[in-house]
């Protein structure tokens, strides 16, 4: 096991810079999620972490090695595939034992931490059979045994829950958390959707265009966004913008917004008239108290709770809430953003402002 | 109305419409066959009809020295060609399957033996392959590598050399072609996951490359060895099966007999004797084709 550091990492495809300079340091045991839109660089990042793609600039570091130049076979990393790349004119043992069979590792031992491996996986009975002969879930987890067996410093996984249907990545990202919490090697998992980054994640890193736009727990960045990107990034549903204008509003500061209402904004040095966008999630409305009506469009009972999606002055905007309010679409109602939950944001950078 | 009434009926109407293909196939394929295997048991002669002579023929083809030394040659030039083609298309198809400048460009000549007719490329090697005017013998007398001519299909083992060389550069585009198909099927994925596992490069390729090859490499080379046995164009335009005999294939010694030498059934039977052969070759890759064990079940998703 051990930590990883990038340092300055750059990767240029041609003339098109696609990784501008990331800084990651990861500690030793940590699972780590790479999360962003697609395109913005994270399985790029993998892949130069793998030795699958080279570096353009910068170092990465795996334990206290630097491993720019070293190919990806002297690594001791071990990665699973978004599409598993499991061989297919191998049976489910051969798959798993390949790597220890090419490093000559003695038939006795491959037997035994194969079986120790299919074991935990609950593979044990399916290692006489070829990976068509398999299911998506199957695969999946042949995927990672042949990742566990090499017992690596570093296990990388590259979107490897995006093939299989919702039911059945849930219960796998179960299984990965459960599987790093038992074996405790370094994990690094790239993936699109923020509830499996939330989920797993010890630590997320969150990236967009090519740039890192902050790092931290789960926690961390659903309660203290840096900024705009991360703010609307994480969470589900996502964060609702409202752009309007700092006022001081009778003692406390709220922001008007287009139809001349004003909503309470949470405490900030900026000056009043300063344009902002104020940023509410929507479990952070109160349905009821008064302060903005909106016209309900569309409610989505989904029986724990309700969604209700209404708009404020020409924005659309969502709100959940824990009670079953029976609404309808036309009604009338209000909503109150929580003053001390809510975000200022600099409507042109996505910048914080505090 | 009872027209109307027999269209109705959905066997019916499939006989109607398969009626087209399998006149064409008896006409132009089973008759043909079978009046060939037929004249093998005639003593039938060009311009003179012949009579039911039994296996006559064939038991005078088997104390015929020359029928046993065009086996032994269809074996020799089929096998070699085959090899060679097999090994050079597919290091021809490795390397077409690399990022390189003007890919597409390269592979359209790569093609170009295979399209030129027989007949021409032939000729083509007919003069390269002269004994007096050969380049390749120009070149290397002017090297300084040799004094004298080579007599290239003059002499029985050069000349077989020379022909094989021929043919192999005919058919190493199908197959390079093909196999080049085959590796564009196989996912990138595969070679990262080998090379993570700490696979070599020439482990990838023995490996991942030729297993997930294999199937396709069976057709290839089944269809190559059918056309490597039958081959005729080449020689008879190279050779005629000379010198002595030399590069006398079935096929060519077959058309030798039966048309100009006058002997239809003698002919006939020589070209019936290579349909045991080429039903083992087909046998033997039906076999070999069968879908591999990791090829069958579940859906590719």
């Amino acid at each position: 096991m051990a930590s990883v550091e990038l340092k300055q990492v750059r990767k240029s495809f041609g003339n098109t810079e696609v990784v501008h300079g990331v800084d990651v340091s990861i500690d030793d045991r940590e699972f780590v999620v790479l999360v962003g839109p697609s395109g913005c660089g994270k399985s790029t990042l993998l892949r130069m972490i793998a030795g699958l793609e080279e570096i353009t600039s910068g170092e990465i570091h795996i334990g206290d090695r630097l491993v720019n130049n070293v190919p990806p076979k002297q690594r001791d990393i071990a990665m699973v595939f978004q599409n598993y790349a499991l061989y297919p004119h191998m049976t489910v043992f051969d798959n798993m034992a390949f790597s220890m069979k090419l490093a000559g590792t003695d038939k006795r031992e491959i037997g035994e931490r194969v079986d120790k491996a299919a074991k935990i996986l609950g593979l044990s009975e399916y290692l006489d059979r070829y990976p068509r002969q398999l299911s998506g879930g199957q695969r999946q987890r042949v995927a990672m045994g042949r990742a566990i067996v090499r017992n690596p410093q570093v296990f990388l996984f590259d979107e490897p829950l995006s093939n299989l249907d919702a039911q059945l990545r849930v219960q796998m990202r179960i299984e990965i958390k459960e599987l790093h919490q038992r074996l405790k090697t370094t994990s690094i998992y790239v993936t699109h959707d923020q509830i499996e980054a939330m989920s797993m994640a010890d630590k997320i890193v969150v990236m967009n265009g090519g740039h890192v736009e902050q790092i931290g727990s789960p926690l961390e960045l659903y309660d203290n966004p840096d900024n705009r990107f991360v703010a609307g990034f994480i969470g589900s549903p996502a964060m609702n913008f409202l752009p309007g204008r700092l006022v001081t509003n009778g003692g406390g500061r709220g922001v008007q917004i287009a139809d001349g209402c004003v909503l309470p904004a949470p405490q900030t040095h900026e000056a009043d008239g300063r344009e902002v966008v104020l940023g509410v999630r929507p479990e952070h409305f109160a349905i009821g108290e008064s302060c903005v009506e909106v016209e309900v469009v569309v409610v989505e009972p989904t029986g724990a709770d309700t969604q209700v999606f209404c708009r404020i002055a020409g924005t659309d905007v969502s709100a959940i809430s824990r009670e079953r309010h029976v609404f309808r679409p036309g009604d009338r109602i209000h909503l109150k953003p929580m003053d001390d939950k809510s975000f200022l944001f600099d409507p042109g950078s996505g910048r914080r402002l505090q | 109305m009872v027209l109307s009434r027999f269209l109705d009926n959905r066997n019916r109407l499939g006989m109607l419409f398969m009626l087209p293909a399998a006149a064409i196939l008896l006409i132009f394929l089973t008759y043909p066959l079978g009046l060939g295997v037929w004249l093998g048991f005639t003593d039938t002669k060009v311009g003179r009809g012949g009579e039911w002579i039994g296996l006559e023929n064939y038991e005078w083809l088997w104390t015929d020295s020359v029928f046993r030394l065009s086996i032994f040659n269809t074996f020799l030039y089929t096998v070699v060609a085959s090899v060679l083609k097999f090994g050079l298309g597919l290091w021809l198809a490795l390397l077409l399957n690399k990022h390189m400048p003007f890919k597409s460009f390269v592979r359209a000549i790569v093609l170009l033996p295979f399209i030129v007719p027989t007949v021409l490329s032939a000729i083509a090697f007919w003069w390269l392959y002269d004994a007096q005017f050969s380049i390749i013998s120009w070149v290397l007398v002017k090297l300084g590598l040799i004094d004298q001519y080579i007599n290239f299909l003059g002499e029985p083992n050069l000349a077989r050399a020379s022909t094989i060389a021929a043919n192999t550069w005919r058919g190493v585009p199908f197959v390079a072609i093909c196999l080049l198909a085959g590796l564009q099927t196989i996912p990138p994925s595969l070679y990262e996951a080998a090379s993570i596992d700490g696979a070599s490069p020439w482990q990838q390729f023995w490996h991942v490359t030729l297993p997930m090859l294999s199937p396709i490499i069976a057709v290839v080379m089944t269809f190559s060895v059918l056309f490597t046995f039958t081959d005729f164009q080449l020689i008879w335009v190279l050779t005629r099966g000379g010198p002595i005999n030399a590069t006398h294939l079935m096929a060519t010694l077959s058309f030798q007999r039966a048309i100009p030498g006058g002997a239809l059934g003698e002919g006939a039977a020589i070209a019936t004797a290579m349909i045991p052969f080429l039903l083992a070759a087909i046998l033997f890759s039906y076999f070999g084709l069968q879908r591999r064990r990791w090829q069958q079940g579940g859906s590719d998703k």
